[in-house]
């Protein structure tokens, strides 16, 4: 099923999710969608291993999928205790207010 | 790997030392728990194991790795027994510290993509939260978010970067992919070249390398300073380690790829932090700085040689031993105040010797004076880079360390000449006496006989 479409279009598709997170992170200021960013890279990079380990016949390629939803829903717990910490100190999740340390 | 399997169990009995009357004794049953680690690693020496179906191999160089993130933290649990000491959470705290340290010896010793991405989450994970620990402190919930986002920024490009290679060699097995690659040279789709350089943008940040820095310096002078003394020792190592592993077994064959953009971030992050830390004028910052400008040494003698790893791994324990004597002198002179600058270090001579001479030694260790271990640390990896035809890098390499003595010295002519402005005398707890004693001990005997290391990796 998978295989109808070509692996190219699979490749296409990744890296303009990963890129579109990418800019997200750097381009977005509230932190909570600089987290959704982060998990759409994420995602971008589960849907090519998936895509590899179909052509390729291989099933290493989804089980490192699996390690990938672990870690990163480990990471968001981590992440928003962060942020609600954040929202705590500065009663704001944007991180503009986040310019005490430069230079 | 006996040694992973019992520092992972320090970490679960950290946690369940909560239950029951465990705590007091707590730190000193991990530092016997890390003693016994250094101990088994030494035992496994030249065996290469190769462990969970070629998952980990602890060769010699992870084994050497192994033992010297160990000693370093037992070396770290004694400079900051007052960060479990004081403050809540000490069950907590130890446990994620040895948990890192878990993530580390995992990093050093990987064998396939899987176990290098979960080293490294282990580890960061444990970090970002340590990061945080001051949770009162505005500038410590901002180190641990940036460091968060950063972090997790650099592991979306590893990850992309595995994907890739495992599309195009169809294994996330170092050997495999090495061996895929060694037969099959020119055959290679063009996406394995864009994985490899994502793979090395990832890990350029996790080692902290010009121009993906520029986290560093914030995390570091925003963290407990206990945390960025753990951050730029343990977890520096850690990072090279697995870096070095990387590129010096799995993509040795396709070096011109990577080899033209590495050469370009050694001589960036070689400038750019040893120049930025002249203007600096927080301590710790200006600490940053230099642990940055460090990584630029350490890739210099990678590029020259990525096989000779003995050179790494001795300039890497130089400048920890160092690195942990400076961050000491600078937590047990900064007491409560979160911004430290040079002008704290006033008269430092004068309200304590002890401090005012390790420090001293400590930062002409970093700046690489001789007889001291730094010095002999640059030396063999100027030598290295001399000896393989890398004579431009040198000179840049030996202008930066100059460059490096100049900002040095700022906090060692405030220790001797400026007079005291701050409160009076500091006194020293003996354990802390004992501590700094045996840094400077460290840091003499490392450059009087740079042997004892560089005999380990000589086949």
């Amino acid at each position: 099923m998978i295989k109808t479409i070509p692996l190219d279009y699979y490749l296409w598709l990744a890296a303009t999710l990963f890129t579109i997170g990418v800019l997200g992170v750097l381009y977005r200021r509230n932190a909570i969608i600089i987290f959704m960013c982060i998990e759409l890279m994420l995602n971008a990079v589960n849907l090519l291993l998936v895509a590899f380990s179909t052509y390729l016949n291989d099933a290493s390629g989804q089980v490192f999928v699996f390690f990938i939803m672990a870690v990163a829903a480990a990471e968001v717990a981590v992440g928003l205790a962060i942020l609600v910490m954040m929202y705590r100190n500065t009663k704001s999740v944007d991180i503009n207010i986040l310019n005490r340390l430069k230079w | 790997m006996n040694a992973l399997f019992v520092i992972t169990g320090l970490g679960i009995f950290s946690l369940l030392a909560e239950f029951g009357n465990l705590k007091k004794w707590l730190t000193g049953f991990v530092v016997a728990g890390l003693a016994a680690a250094v101990v088994l690693a030494a035992l496994d020496w030249n065996t290469a194991v190769p462990y969970f179906s070629h998952m980990l191999v602890f060769d010699n160089l992870a084994l050497a790795f192994t033992a010297l993130i160990s000693i370093l933290t037992i070396i770290w649990f004694w400079l900051s027994a007052d960060y479990f000491t004081t403050g809540t959470h000490r069950t907590d705290r130890t446990s994620l510290i040895v948990f890192a340290v878990v993530g580390a010896v995992i990093m050093a010793s990987f064998n396939n993509m899987a176990m290098l991405f979960l080293g490294i989450e282990i580890l960061s994970m444990s970090l970002y939260v340590l990061a945080g620990s001051r949770k009162d402190s505005l500038s410590s919930t901002e180190a641990a978010f940036k460091y968060f986002l950063m972090g997790s920024f650099a592991t979306g490009f590893l990850l992309f970067g595995i994907a890739l290679v495992y599309g195009a060699t169809g294994s996330f097995h170092l050997h495999t992919i090495a061996a895929t690659l060694t037969a099959n040279p020119s055959g290679l789709p063009s996406f394995f070249y864009a994985g490899v350089l994502m793979m090395l943008i990832g890990l350029a940040f996790k080692i902290s390398a010009v121009p993906f820095h520029f986290w560093a310096p914030d995390v570091y002078s925003g963290s407990p300073t206990t945390i960025t003394a753990f951050m730029s020792t343990v977890v520096k190592v850690a990072a090279i380690a697995a870096f070095v592993r990387l590129f010096s077994t799995c993509f040795l064959v396709v070096e011109p790829t990577w080899s033209k953009v590495l050469q370009v971030i050694a001589v960036l992050t070689l400038v750019i932090p040893n120049v930025t830390a002249v203007y600096q004028n927080n301590v710790k910052r200006m600490l940053a700085y230099s642990s940055v400008g460090h990584v630029g040494y350490i890739l210099l003698a990678f590029i020259a040689s990525p096989s000779e790893t003995g050179t790494i791994f001795y300039y890497l324990t130089t400048y920890s031993v160092s690195s942990l004597a400076a961050f000491s002198v600078l937590h047990l002179v900064e007491g409560n105040s979160e911004e430290v600058t040079i002008s704290y270090f006033n008269g430092l001579f004068k309200r304590n010797a002890w401090l005012a001479v390790t420090i001293t030694i400590a930062m002409l260790s970093l700046a690489g004076i001789p007889p001291l271990a730094g010095f002999f640390g640059k030396y063999m990896v100027f030598a290295q880079a001399i000896r393989n035809g890398y004579t431009g890098m040198v000179i840049v390499a030996v202008i930066t360390s100059l460059i490096g003595v100049y900002y040095y010295f700022k906090v060692i002519i405030a220790m001797y000449f400026n007079e005291s402005t701050t409160p009076p005398v500091i006194e020293l707890r003996a354990s802390h006496k004992t501590l700094l004693f045996v840094l400077i001990a460290l840091t003499f005997a490392l450059g009087l006989f740079p042997d004892m290391i560089m005999s380990l990796f000589q086949a």
